[in-house]
């Protein structure tokens, strides 16, 4: 791409270092400290008994992609040779359903599985907008107690920690109280309710308030739809909620929510859930409880997820369902601990009389776990007689740009070895 | 984004500081009402637990998405070109204006038309959803000029008195939107610092109520 001189952005050829935009090189150092987190979240979600399943890159629009959460235009569309349209997975939720609905039919419920993925949008117009990113999640299909919605909120936070998120809180919604609420304020009048829900969707409060006013309503039921605005913080708010309207959906809500409060008491994590009834997620999507994660130092949220209960009937195979997904490529902005310490880099010279030897070496420290760099050398060049003069020494050194921790000299005479 | 410590404030420099500021104190939050060097672009505010961050206004929902400020006032003209993903928690009722479409007196429809603007995305949307097909060019500044020169038959713009539209013989034809100042916060701010934007936004709804009866 390049400016023209009347400031249109021209298509050209990209220079050979280009790539597309919103996509991203990882580097050894970022990759390490993301392989550090992958492995310590699937390891938590295996020990809570998630098994790790993997779906393919491409799917079809017509069945993943428009089952998917995600907003049709910020699908990655493309056609196959026969012009059937296929998308790029852009979440991992519809993949699983569409395999639990397929190849797992016969596995009885409940079914509990893990993922590490790069999933793909196009057009993202959130800030930080990445084409392509990690996430790593869970689904649990097949039951619909507030036990297992607390069970994945559990582990979210569980996975928070792994990750080595320092400091987070966990948000804690039920789309079935505003539903109701909604349904008993305004009964029939669908288009008004819809209007208010995505006032409320777009974070819109001032929207929200404004299209309250210019309804037809009791200025009691006004008063209390404007409340809901207030509705956050801990488990006060579910009492608070449910003195608010008689709806007996918005009731079971609330209830619901005040259950899955108790069990995330039993499981001690209630330092780090706030209950918020404005936390609105897709209303078309989400049947249920919703959650989002938020650690602090980071504008965006790290995890988000809910229970979805229609979702797997458009597989054919209806069940209830709840799960989550970590924004793994955020998290590794906030994660504390670094990647692994290495250690054990070793480097062995080697004069070609001696290769044997050498390599049979590098391999014996290769199988106790150490890492191995062999380099033949010419015993004559002046490197050589440095590294020589190196190897009595014992001492981290760099070499040709790369750090080690011991040497190791093969060639000539006998028993020249650091 | 620390759950304690300071708010941070991104606030729009100029015009709409001074009445912004007023309103806080006279919500009776202790914020100067002008600072000595406007050069300064973060000035900590220790009396009301707060710093600020002196962005332009255009700039203000970009902080605030990112997270790097907690709040922000914007006018909702902004908002709505930039369309961010922010929480729109309070109308402030200051800087009162609105979104006009301008032209020369007597404007008859062009085979051509044309629209000069400083909101592009406002201006074309406004347009498409009424099915008319107009090309809009993006100007930074004196749009009134456009008109008068002939670079575009109207234009699209925030009318404050009418006053300026007058003096260069121009008129209102249509109004968009009313915009006044908005209170804006980040999306984990407004959870993780809930407590003192809920305080906030309290003690300047109740202010606001007030004057407006």
């Amino acid at each position: 791409m390049r400016f023209t001189r009347n400031g249109v952005i021209a298509v050209s050829k990209p220079k050979v270092f280009e790539k597309p935009t919103g996509v991203k090189d990882y580097l050894p150092h970022a990759v390490a400290k993301l392989r550090r987190i992958e492995r310590d979240v699937l390891e938590c979600m295996r020990r809570w008994g998630y098994e790790q399943i993997l779906t393919p890159t491409l799917e079809y629009y017509d069945t993943v992609g428009v089952a998917s959460a995600t907003s049709d235009q910020k699908l990655f569309k493309l056609l196959n040779h026969r012009g059937t349209t296929i998308v790029l997975r852009s979440e991992m939720t519809s993949p699983i359903a569409r395999v639990v609905s397929s190849l797992l039919k016969d596995q009885p419920l409940p079914l509990r599985l893990s993922y590490h993925a790069n999933v793909f949008r196009a057009f993202e117009e959130e800030a930080g907008r990445d084409a392509e990113f990690f996430q790593t999640g869970v689904e649990l299909v097949g039951e619909p107690s507030p036990e297992a919605d607390a069970e994945v909120i559990a582990l979210a936070i569980a996975s928070l920690r792994a990750a080595g998120v320092p400091s987070f809180k966990v948000a804690v919604g039920h789309v079935g109280f505003l539903n109701g609420l909604f349904q008993e304020a305004l009964p029939g009048r669908t288009e008004e309710q819809e209007s208010l829900k995505s006032f409320l969707l777009q974070r819109d409060h001032v929207g929200y308030r404004d299209a309250l006013r210019r309804l037809t309503l009791d200025d009691s039921v006004r008063e209390e739809l404007e409340g809901i605005l207030r509705l956050r913080g801990g488990e006060e708010v579910c009492r608070q909620a449910l003195r608010l309207g008689s709806s007996e959906d918005a009731k079971s809500a609330i209830r619901q929510l005040c259950e899955v409060w108790d069990v995330l008491a039993a499981y001690g994590v209630q330092e780090h859930v706030l209950i918020d009834l404005t936390m609105i997620g897709d209303f078309s999507y989400y049947t249920g409880i919703t959650f989002e994660g938020y650690a602090s130092h980071l504008g965006f949220p790290v995890c988000s997820g809910g229970r979805y209960d229609n979702l797997l009937s458009q597989f054919g195979r209806p069940a209830p369902a709840t799960g989550f997904a970590l924004k793994t490529t955020r998290i590794l902005e906030v994660a504390e601990s670094e990647a692994d310490e290495e250690g054990g880099r070793t480097l062995i010279v080697y004069a070609h009389d001696q290769r044997r030897e050498a390599l049979v070496e590098a391999e014996r420290l290769r199988a106790e776990g150490l890492q191995v760099v062999t380099e033949a050398l010419d015993p004559a060049s002046p490197e050589w007689a440095a590294l020589r003069a190196r190897a009595a020494r014992v001492e981290t050194f760099a070499h040709r740009g790369r750090e080690y921790d011991s040497l190791l000299v093969y060639g000539i005479g006998e028993g020249e070895r650091a | 984004m620390t759950e304690s410590g300071a708010l941070k404030v991104a606030m729009p420099k100029g015009r709409i500081y001074k009445q912004a500021s007023k309103l806080f104190r006279e919500a009776g939050l202790p914020i100067p009402e002008d600072f000595d060097d406007s050069r300064r672009l973060i000035i900590p505010v220790p009396e009301a637990n707060m710093e600020f961050i002196m962005a332009k206004p255009v700039d203000v929902p970009t902080y605030v998405e990112y997270g790097v400020a907690d709040i922000g006032i914007v006018g909702k003209d902004v908002l709505m070109e930039e369309n961010k993903d922010v929480y729109e928690l309070l109308d402030l009722a200051i800087a009162k204006c609105r979104m006009s479409v301008i032209g020369l007196p007597g404007w008859k429809p062009v085979i051509h038309p044309r629209v000069a603007t400083k909101y592009p995305n406002v201006a074309s949307q406004y347009f498409r959803e009424r099915g008319q097909q107009v090309e809009v060019i993006k100007l930074n500044g004196s749009i009134e000029l456009a008109p008068l020169i002939g670079l575009a038959d109207r234009i699209v713009d925030m009318v404050e008195t009418g006053q300026t539209l007058k003096e260069n013989g121009l008129v209102e034809m249509e109004t968009l939107f009313s915009v006044t100042s908005r209170l804006i916060a980040n999306r984990v701010s407004y959870r993780l610092k809930n407590g003192a934007i809920q305080e906030l936004c309290d003690r300047l709804g109740r202010k606001i109520a007030a004057v407006q009866g």
